[in-house]
């Protein structure tokens, strides 16, 4: 059974935690925004893919640590959640060297 | 052994010894945890695929100026996709994408908003910040389905040519290799479809929401989860920007 609770306490808005919320979109949106920026103005190369890579993962650290909340919690919980992916590091390398290989074989 | 009185050291036991929630997580948050990383693993093994079948094709050497759409080498992407609805004719490359970009990231803020309105118990801010959500949901997948129209149907430029394929199928494409179109379809399609469930399982929070079942249970830990659900497709549109349409 569920509990019941006949009263409900609204919690008045803590101010702070909104506006960091809303700065945290800001960022966000701000690093969309120098992406986009990059597009166009610097040419094709490997600075510019490992730039966008960079502020990819930037974009990828606030959306994990404050809007998941997972940058509050338990260091356990974080360790299970980011050791993992070392695995995708990983299968990123070897892919990319596979592709490569296979490239060779097509057109060597 | 029957007889043996079991000595029991209550001061060695952690709080791995069980009885109490050590991640500080409960046991629904931290499985929604887990499957975010498996479906993580997913979604990388999608990207990393499209790197590994891009680098096993000729990439276009040459001015982005002179580029031209051919079966020979990959595409660059924002030659592909630089319509806009209602802009007909006119070269905007990426700017549709980065208002879908644009798009799901306000609709991961409110959805941050209804969590927070959630955690003080906030009947009325929960209902009005899932609402928000839903929109932003719903008007992103309309987005997607504008997008992959325009890619099927194709750009005008290849209309008025002889022998040249228009649009796309997952067999041939106009834009480069057949397998650009059938990676576009399968990691935007995967992705939408991710949308596509969130936008329903958020309808049904903000459903049970208002008829009160959370105000009964006494805390508004769903709104959460699903919250967790939703940043995770955030997410991964980012990756799909940046591999996809930015690289």
């Amino acid at each position: 059974m569920e509990q019941q609770t006949s009263q409900v306490q609204v919690q008045p808005v803590d101010k702070k935690k909104i506006q960091k919320i809303w700065r945290v979109a800001g960022i966000l949106g701000a690093i969309t925004a120098v992406e986009f920026i990059i597009a166009f103005t610097i040419g094709a190369g490997t600075a510019k893919t490992f730039l966008f890579i960079a502020l990819t993962i930037w974009k990828a650290f606030y959306i994990v640590s404050e809007f998941m909340h997972l940058g509050h919690e338990k260091r356990s919980l974080k360790m299970s959640i980011l050791l993992p992916t070392l695995f995708i590091i990983f299968l990123i390398f070897i892919m990319m060297y596979q592709g490569s290989a296979i490239y060779d074989a097509l057109n060597g | 052994m029957a007889n043996t009185a079991i000595v029991v050291d209550e001061s060695k036991q952690g709080a791995w010894a069980g009885g109490t929630a050590p991640m500080k997580a409960s046991y629904g948050k931290l499985m929604m945890w887990f499957f975010l990383l498996s479906d993580a693993f997913t979604f990388s093994a999608l990207l990393i695929t499209y790197g590994l079948i891009r680098f096993s094709h000729p990439a276009y050497e040459g001015t982005i100026a002179d580029f031209k759409f051919s079966q020979e080498y990959w595409p660059i992407p924002e030659k592909v996709f630089e319509a806009v609805p209602f802009l007909h004719g006119m070269e905007l490359p990426l700017v549709f994408v980065g208002i879908m970009t644009f798009i799901l990231i306000l609709s991961s803020v409110t959805m941050v908003l209804a969590v927070e309105a959630g955690a003080r118990m906030d009947r009325k801010g929960v209902e009005k910040w899932m609402l928000w959500t839903i929109l932003g949901g719903l008007t992103f997948l309309g987005c997607q389905a504008w997008e992959w129209s325009h890619f099927i149907h194709g750009t005008d430029i290849s209309k008025n040519l002889e022998g040249v394929f228009q649009g796309a199928g997952l067999t041939y494409n106009q834009y480069g290799p057949p397998n650009f179109a059938a990676l576009f379809f399968f990691i935007t399609g995967f992705h939408g479809f991710h949308v596509f469930s969130g936008v329903v399982i958020n309808f049904i929070i903000f459903y049970q929401a208002m008829v009160g079942i959370f105000e009964k249970r006494g805390h508004y830990e769903m709104v959460e989860k699903v919250g967790l659900y939703w940043h995770f497709v955030d997410l991964v549109w980012v990756f799909v920007f940046t591999f996809f349409y930015l690289i």
